[in-house]
């Protein structure tokens, strides 16, 4: 085993290296070389002595939306920089007890509202595999920290496919947990019925590790579930191709519409083909609300955004503006300064559909339907389905600045947003390459069935071998 | 449901935003692009679905109300941007002229 504290060491230096210059990929926003040394001597000490620790020196890179003491958590805004959180989510705390050293903080789109990391303050990452293009987002940090070989684990946040769809981008595996799976406390609210802290990882197994390591009742989240976390998986060995006879794999017809870039429908097809060669039953099935799932998502996000982005006033968090005559003046001043442009789209877009005449018409109505689209996944599993399989996104990366209509941006999430409506656990990983640039497939399950979701995707991923990367 | 000029800066003014005026278009027409396409959901029959439909279901328990201290390692005035004696202070709410 290699000395962690060289690990560590390496890891920051990665990060270092890539971060500056014309050609900078900016996935990194913070470090602290000498906390997370004395972190990795506190580790290496303690597993010398014989600690268990499933994750003893394992560096691991967090979003900028998760509190950490150690490192500012500004959630890629000008109105928190230079914030640092009193406090650590539970999930960060979860991990170092397990022996996992934080070694950095990830950039991401302001406040997880984007698919390409382009709203950050800090700027736009590039993607790794192709620095023209997005790293897709809101967690386009996180994957693209895996993508580049920084960490094998890196945290993000889902809130509509903001793990999944940078992880695909990138041409890693992301990771969405059943909501309630692990605990939000210390993660910043942005849609407080639809987050969840989710993983990147190099392998299926890794991100499996790092997703159980941080499952659990919390007290501190009142909606955290009180449901058994699974037994932690067996890391030595290599993934094996295990069989999958007596699975039913569903393959909704809605996911791969006529308009469905035909070579990732190629992708997709080799991908079932293998599932099927484990032997596993594939069936057609329907989801018939799935082109609902965008209206639905961009009222309740957007409104939960607009109430849990109210405490940002220049009060009690952050730069404040300066000079303002009176305290009103002071709130709109540090808001309209502090927040970008996409976040202030969305805090309209929310407090125009919560407001006295429009409320019934748009949440309520967006409610009722999320409830519709939350029952075609219960009917579709009740049917004996075990196992969904889509694409994760329409298309790979796209480039930098190509998508500049907002709508047009919200429809690269139509794949992975109704996972999070529902509450339902989904992964994404990788299954070829289009034109050189990563294809991720989508595999989603019933509440609190990630063992069954992820056993499906590693034998998926041994199955698919090296042609997941080709 | 298209909104106007009028209806933004009314919005704003409740969350809290201020709108340049040269903005202002802008914006209108964004969000206008943005609400056509919510309004396909008025078309969609959801009689079947109750009020209380929504409620998360397995693992979601009532817990006793009791309030358990956050393990802050820092008081909370001094994240504040501008404190004193444990307070927080911020610019007065109205003039004297105004009271």
């Amino acid at each position: 085993m290699r000395n962690i504290i060289d690990v560590t060491n390496e890891s920051i230096g990665r990060a270092t290296d890539l971060r500056y210059g014309p050609d900078g990929l900016n996935i990194i926003v913070a470090t602290n070389r000498r906390s997370s040394i004395a972190a990795a001597e506190d580790v290496a000490a303690a597993y010398g002595s014989g600690t268990a620790m499933p994750l003893a020196g394992v560096p691991i890179a967090v979003k900028d939306n998760i509190a950490t003491l150690d490192m500012p958590t500004t959630c890629a805004s000008r109105v928190l920089a230079g914030y640092t959180s009193p406090y650590e989510a539970t999930a960060i705390t979860r991990l170092r007890s397990s022996g996992a050293v934080i070694v950095a903080k990830t950039n991401m789109d302001e406040f997880a509202m984007g698919s390409s990391t382009e709203s950050s303050a800090y700027g736009p990452t590039r993607n790794p595999i192709d620095p023209e293009r997005a790293p897709g987002g809101s967690s386009g940090g996180s994957a693209a920290a895996v993508a580049a070989g920084i960490v094998n684990i890196a945290l993000g946040s889902e809130t509509g496919g903001s793990v999944r769809q940078p992880a695909a981008f990138c041409g890693v595996v992301g990771v969405k947990p059943t909501y309630g799976r692990v605990s939000r406390f210390g993660l910043v609210a942005f849609g407080s019925s639809l987050d969840q802290i989710g993983v990147c990882a190099r392998s299926v197994r890794e991100a499996e590790l790092a997703t159980y390591v941080m499952s659990g009742l919390d007290p501190l989240d009142a909606t955290s579930a009180d449901v058994t976390v699974p037994p932690l998986p067996d890391m030595t060995g290599s993934a094996r191709p295990e069989s999958l006879k007596g699975l039913t794999v569903g393959i909704p017809t809605e996911y791969f519409p006529d308009s469905l870039e035909p070579d990732v429908r190629a992708k997709c097809d080799s991908a079932i083909d293998k599932m099927r060669e484990l032997g596993a039953s594939i069936v057609n099935v329907s989801l018939p609300h799935t082109a609902l799932a965008i209206p639905v998502y961009y009222i309740i996000a957007p409104a939960e955004a607009s109430s849990n982005l109210a405490r940002f006033d220049g009060v009690r968090f952050g730069p404040r503006a300066a000079s303002a005559a009176d305290l009103r003046t002071m709130y709109d001043a540090t808001r309209s300064k502090g927040f970008g442009a996409e976040v202030q789209r969305r805090i309209l877009i929310g407090t125009y559909v919560l407001s006295h005449g429009y409320y019934d018409a748009y949440y309520r109505k967006a409610q009722a339907v999320r409830e519709l689209i939350s029952r075609d996944f219960t009917n579709v599993f009740g049917s004996g389905v075990d196992i969904l399989f889509t694409p994760t996104t329409p298309t790979p990366a796209f480039k930098l600045g190509a998508v500049t209509d907002p709508y047009e941006m919200y429809m690269s999430d139509i794949f992975t947003v109704t996972a999070n409506l529902a509450g339902i656990p989904a992964i994404s990983l990788p299954i070829g390459r289009v034109r050189g640039l990563p294809v991720g497939g989508q595999l989603l399950a019933k509440h609190f069935d990630e063992p069954r979701m992820f056993r499906a995707a590693e034998a998926l991923e041994a199955a698919l071998g090296e042609g997941a990367h080709q | 449901m298209p909104v106007s000029g009028k209806d933004v800066r009314k919005i704003a003014d409740l969350a809290r935003l201020s709108l340049a005026d040269t903005d202002l278009p802008a914006i209108t027409e964004q969000m206008n692009s943005i609400l056509a396409h919510m309004d396909v959901l008025t078309r969609v029959d959801t009689t079947s679905v109750g009020a209380t439909d929504n409620v998360p279901g397995k693992g979601m328990t009532l817990r006793d109300d009791r309030v358990a201290p956050i393990p802050m390692n820092t008081t909370a005035p001094l994240l504040a941007p501008d404190s004193r004696d444990g307070f927080i202070l911020v610019p007065r709410l109205a003039t004297h002229e105004d009271a």
